[in-house]
């Protein structure tokens, strides 16, 4: 770091949690995440399972952000929210038209693709 | 003080999200993504991103949970007949493989957490300061990362009129 340049400064309350507790914590919503697309058979618990995961990345990316105090990556997590609801958008939309043909949103009946 | 709220915000966040995995009722389940969504946009505030906490209720809790809901609304079904296929929706049954789901995530989660443990992350920073990040994203949304923003203005146009596409397509056998 260059002397003139100003001093790197990151938010106060980093300073009092420690970085450790928020990698621990979107690890675990991660696998909660996991955990729940694997399990579960209603498209809907699926797509929110998804959305937990997404939710995950951006506090590890917002966390990651103010302990290095740049703010590119709270741009970077705007454009995930951007792109997480574009895909919940269709995705929905894929599930409704599977409604309309199946009647059923369970994912165990969409299994012509299974070999 | 600020512990105790990050460790209650701890709390409402994995609480939830377990009480997403493990809830058999839809609209429950959608309730309790929207605490998550709630501590997550705490625990953003906590981390010094309120500029995204706001855009994170907005979204999320506005328009994501709301578009969700609206599904659950439009894919309700009265129980129909229960084949082999469709059980309810518990986690822990003997014929779904949730073992291997939990084998799977267990071991994501050791990975990962025996990788964050033996990291070694510094501080670069030692002085506090009270500054909005509004501005730095303002400034870097339209001189840097002015092109993905265009991109992604376009691909939430798409994503509109291929929603509506999708979703309005009706046959006139139906």
């Amino acid at each position: 770091m260059q002397p003139t340049q100003a001093p790197i400064q990151i938010p106060e309350v980093i300073q009092l949690i420690d970085l450790k507790y928020y990698l621990i914590i979107s690890t675990a919503l991660f696998v909660i995440g996991i955990i729940g697309v694997l399990t579960r058979r209603n498209a809907i618990i699926i797509f929110m399972s998804i959305e937990l995961m997404l939710n995950s990345v951006n506090l590890l990316l917002i966390a990651f952000s103010s302990y290095r105090s740049d703010p590119t990556g709270q741009v970077f997590v705007f454009f995930i929210m951007a792109v997480a609801a574009a895909e919940v958008a269709v995705g929905l939309a894929i599930i409704v038209m599977i409604y309309r043909n199946t009647r059923s949103i369970d994912v165990g009946l969409l299994n012509k693709l299974k070999w | 003080m600020v512990q105790i709220v990050f460790y209650l915000f701890i709390l409402l966040t994995l609480g939830s999200a377990f009480g997403v995995l493990l809830t058999r009722n839809v609209l429950y389940a959608a309730f309790f993504l929207l605490l998550t969504l709630l501590g997550v946009a705490g625990l953003f505030v906590l981390a010094g991103a309120d500029f995204l906490a706001v855009s994170q209720i907005m979204i999320y809790v506005g328009g994501v949970l709301v578009l969700i809901i609206f599904g659950v609304m439009l894919t309700h079904t009265k129980d129909a007949g229960q084949t082999d296929f469709t059980r309810p929706n518990y986690v822990l049954t003997r014929h779904r493989g949730w073992l291997w789901a939990l084998v799977v995530a267990g071991g994501i989660f050791s990975v990962l957490y025996s990788a964050l443990v033996r990291a070694n992350f510094v501080l670069f920073g030692r002085e506090p300061f009270f500054e909005s990040t509004v501005d730095t994203i303002g400034r870097q949304l339209m001189t840097e990362f002015v092109v993905p923003f265009e991109i992604a203005g376009v691909l939430l146009l798409v994503a509109l009129i291929g929603a509506s596409t999708l979703a309005a397509s009706s046959r006139p056998d139906r």
